[in-house]
C-alpha cells in the first residue's frame, strides 16, 4: 500500500517536473536498466540514453489527463526501455540477436507510438524555433515556456513598454506558426 | 489588427485570463462565426504544441541535470572517453569485431606465408617440362592399339616388318636436322626419361630405335641417331636454322606431339630471354602441352628459331624455347666425335612464300615423336 502511494506521488512530481521526484526515479531504477542494456550488447552510454528517453515517455504519459499507471513503475520503465533498445538494435542491425528471455513485459507499443509522434512534433517545433532567429526565439521562449510576464520581458529585452513587446511577440508567433505548420502538414 | 486581437483573445482564453463577461462574449462570437472558431482552434492547438515543446524541453534539461548529478555520485557510469578508460570502453564495445578482424587477419597472413614459402621452395616448379609421362591407361591403349595394328598388318598381303612397338612411358617431340646421318634434335630432359628404350615414331606410326649421341643438360639439347636400317632416308629438310636471335613479335608456328598425333600450334615471340632471364631461351606466347618438348618453332619464312622446352605453370600461355643458335654449338660438339665428323645441317629452304598448309605438309615429315621407357 505504502509502495503504491509512494509511486503515485513520484509520478505526480514527475508531471510537475519536480527535480526530487525525477532523481528518485533514477535512483530506484537506473541500475536495473543499465544491466539490461549492458547484457544486450549495449554500452553505459546507451543505457543513459535509453533511460532518458524512457523518462520522457513516462513524463508524457504522466501529463495526459486521467493518467493512471496500472502496473509497477519499475515494470513500466523496464518494458519501455526494452522496447526502445530492441528498436535501436534493429536500426543498428547489430548482432541481430533478440533477447526474448526478458520477463515482466507489459505492452507499451501504444505509449511508444504516442511518444514517437510527440518526438516528431517536438523536432518540428525545435526546427521552426531555430529558424525564426533572435530575438524572436528568446522572446517566445520567455513568454510561452518560461511563462514570464510581458512587463518583465519588456524590461529584459529593452522594449519601452509591454505593448511594443507584445506586438513584436505576435509577429514572431505568426512566423513561428507559419514555419511549424508548413512542416507539420508536410510531415 | 484583427489577427493580433484574435491571437491575444485566444491566448487569454486559453490561459483563463478572461473575465467571465469576456468569456461569454468570446464563446458567443465563436458560435456565430465558424471561421473564427476554426482560427481559435488552430491557435489553441498551436499554443498547446508550444506548451508541450516548452515542458519537454524543460524536462529534458532537468533529466540532464539529474543525470550529471548522479554520474558525479557514481550511480550512473558514463564513459568519459579519456585516457585508459577510453581504451577499455572501446575494447568492451568492439571486442567481438576486433576478435573477428584479428582472426581473419591471422588466417590471411598465415596463408600468405604458406603460399610464399611454397612458391619459394619450389621455384623451379613454376616451369613445367613438356615431356608427357604416360600413365598405365595410356600404356594399355597403346597395347591394344599395337595388337590391332598387328592384326591389321597380318591381314595385309605384304607384312611390313617394323620394330616391335614398345610400351613407352614418356612422349616428346624431335625433328631431323641431318638427313645424311639421320640425326634428330630433341631436349636433354626428354632423353633422361629413357632408361631402357628410346624410339622415334613418324606420323605414320612407324617406330625406329634411336640412340642419344649427344646430351647437354646446360642447353637442354640432345641429338639422337636413328639406328634402324628400316628408317627411310629423307631429303634435306625444308626449313633453315637461324643463327641469330628471333625478334620480338615474330609470328611462329610449331608442330609437336602433345597427343598421339601431330598437333599444329601458332604463337609469337614475346620475350628475348627465358624464365628468370635465362639467355639460352626465348619466350613465346602460345599454348603448349606435355609432349611438346622438342617441338620445332618455325617462322613464316621457314626459319627454325627455337625448340620448345617448358612452360610457366602460373601464367597462361607462357612457353620457353631454346634459341636455335644453340643447335649450331651442339653440332660443332658432335662433329668432334668419332664417326660424326661429317655431320652437317642439311637444309634446302622451301617454305618461303608458300601458304601455311603446304608448309606444314612439308615440315611434318621431319618431325618425330620421341618416346621410350
Amino acid at each position: 500500500m505504502n509502495n503504491i502511494s509512494q509511486e503515485k506521488s513520484l509520478l505526480d512530481g514527475l508531471a510537475k517536473e519536480d527535480k526530487a521526484s525525477i532523481e528518485q526515479i533514477y535512483r530506484d531504477n537506473y541500475t536495473m536498466i543499465q544491466s539490461l542494456i549492458l547484457n544486450n550488447n549495449g554500452s553505459t552510454d546507451d543505457a543513459a540514453d535509453i533511460f532518458q528517453e524512457a523518462m520522457i515517455v513516462l513524463f508524457e504519459k504522466s501529463k495526459t489527463p486521467g493518467f493512471e499507471l496500472n502496473c509497477q513503475l519499475k515494470t513500466y520503465l523496464y518494458s519501455v526501455c526494452r522496447r526502445l533498445w530492441l528498436k535501436k538494435l534493429q536500426q543498428m542491425q547489430r548482432f541481430g540477436r533478440q533477447s526474448e528471455d526478458l520477463e515482466d513485459v507489459i505492452p507499451v507499443e501504444d505509449d511508444l507510438e504516442m511518444h514517437e509522434k510527440r518526438q516528431l512534433d517536438f523536432n518540428i517545433m525545435e526546427n521552426a524555433m531555430s529558424k525564426i532567429g533572435e530575438p524572436c526565439k528568446s522572446l517566445l521562449e520567455a513568454y510561452y515556456i518560461q511563462k514570464k510576464h510581458m512587463l518583465q520581458i519588456a524590461t529584459e529585452f529593452g522594449y519601452t513598454n509591454a505593448d511594443n513587446a507584445k506586438t513584436q511577440k505576435y509577429k514572431c508567433l505568426v512566423r513561428l506558426k507559419k514555419l511549424f505548420f508548413a512542416q507539420y502538414k508536410n510531415g | 489588427m484583427e489577427d493580433t486581437l484574435l491571437i491575444d483573445a485566444a491566448e487569454r482564453f486559453a490561459r483563463g485570463e478572461m473575465t467571465a463577461e469576456e468569456k461569454i462574449f468570446f464563446e458567443e462570437l465563436r458560435k456565430k462565426n465558424p471561421e473564427l472558431d476554426q482560427l481559435v482552434v488552430e491557435q489553441l492547438f498551436f499554443l498547446n504544441e508550444l506548451e508541450r515543446y516548452g515542458s519537454t524541453k524543460n524536462f529534458r534539461h532537468i533529466l540532464h541535470e539529474t543525470e550529471t548529478k548522479l554520474v558525479n555520485e557514481g550511480l550512473i557510469t558514463k564513459s568519459p572517453l579519456q585516457g585508459k578508460s577510453k581504451v577499455v570502453y572501446l575494447w568492451n564495445r568492439y571486442k567481438r569485431t576486433i576478435a573477428v578482424a584479428a582472426s581473419i587477419a591471422g588466417i590471411v597472413s598465415l596463408s600468405i606465408v604458406g603460399i610464399m614459402s611454397a612458391l619459394h621452395n619450389e621455384k623451379n616448379a613454376n616451369i613445367n617440362l613438356l615431356v608427357s609421362k604416360m600413365r598405365d591407361q595410356d600404356k594399355q591403349i597403346r597395347y591394344i592399339k599395337s595388337k590391332t595394328d598387328k592384326l591389321a598388318a597380318a591381314s595385309e598381303i605384304p607384312p611390313v616388318v617394323v620394330a616391335p612397338p614398345i610400351d613407352a612411358n614418356f612422349r616428346a617431340t624431335g625433328f631431323l636436322i641431318d638427313a645424311n646421318n639421320n640425326l634428330i634434335v630433341t631436349n636433354a630432359h626428354v632423353i633422361k626419361e629413357a632408361k631402357n628404350h628410346l624410339v622415334i615414331e613418324n606420323k605414320k606410326g612407324e617406330q625406329f630405335t634411336a640412340e642419344a649421341i649427344y646430351v647437354d643438360p646446360a642447353t637442354d639439347l640432345a641429338i639422337l641417331k636413328v639406328r634402324d636400317n628400316t628408317f627411310k632416308k629423307l631429303s634435306p629438310m625444308p626449313f633453315s636454322i637461324r643463327k641469330t636471335n628471333a625478334e620480338l613479335g615474330e609470328q611462329v608456328f610449331m608442330l609437336g606431339f602433345p597427343k598421339q598425333e601431330i598437333v599444329y600450334g601458332e604463337g609469337y615471340i614475346s620475350a628475348k630471354n627465358g624464365y628468370q632471364m635465362d639467355t639460352i631461351y626465348c619466350q613465346l606466347s602460345t599454348s603448349a602441352n606435355e609432349g611438346n618438348s622438342g617441338s620445332p618453332v618455325i617462322t613464316k619464312n621457314g626459319e627454325l628459331v627455337g625448340i620448345i622446352t617448358s612452360m610457366e605453370t602460373n601464367a597462361e600461355g607462357v612457353v620457353f624455347a631454346i634459341k636455335s643458335s644453340n643447335i649450331y654449338k651442339a653440332i660443332e660438339e658432335v662433329k668432334k666425335m668419332k664417326d660424326y665428323s661429317d655431320t652437317k645441317i642439311t637444309s634446302q629452304p622451301a617454305l618461303k612464300g608458300t601458304d601455311r598448309v603446304s608448309q606444314i605438309k612439308k615440315v611434318e615429315d621431319y618431325v618425330f615423336m620421341v618416346k621410350g621407357n
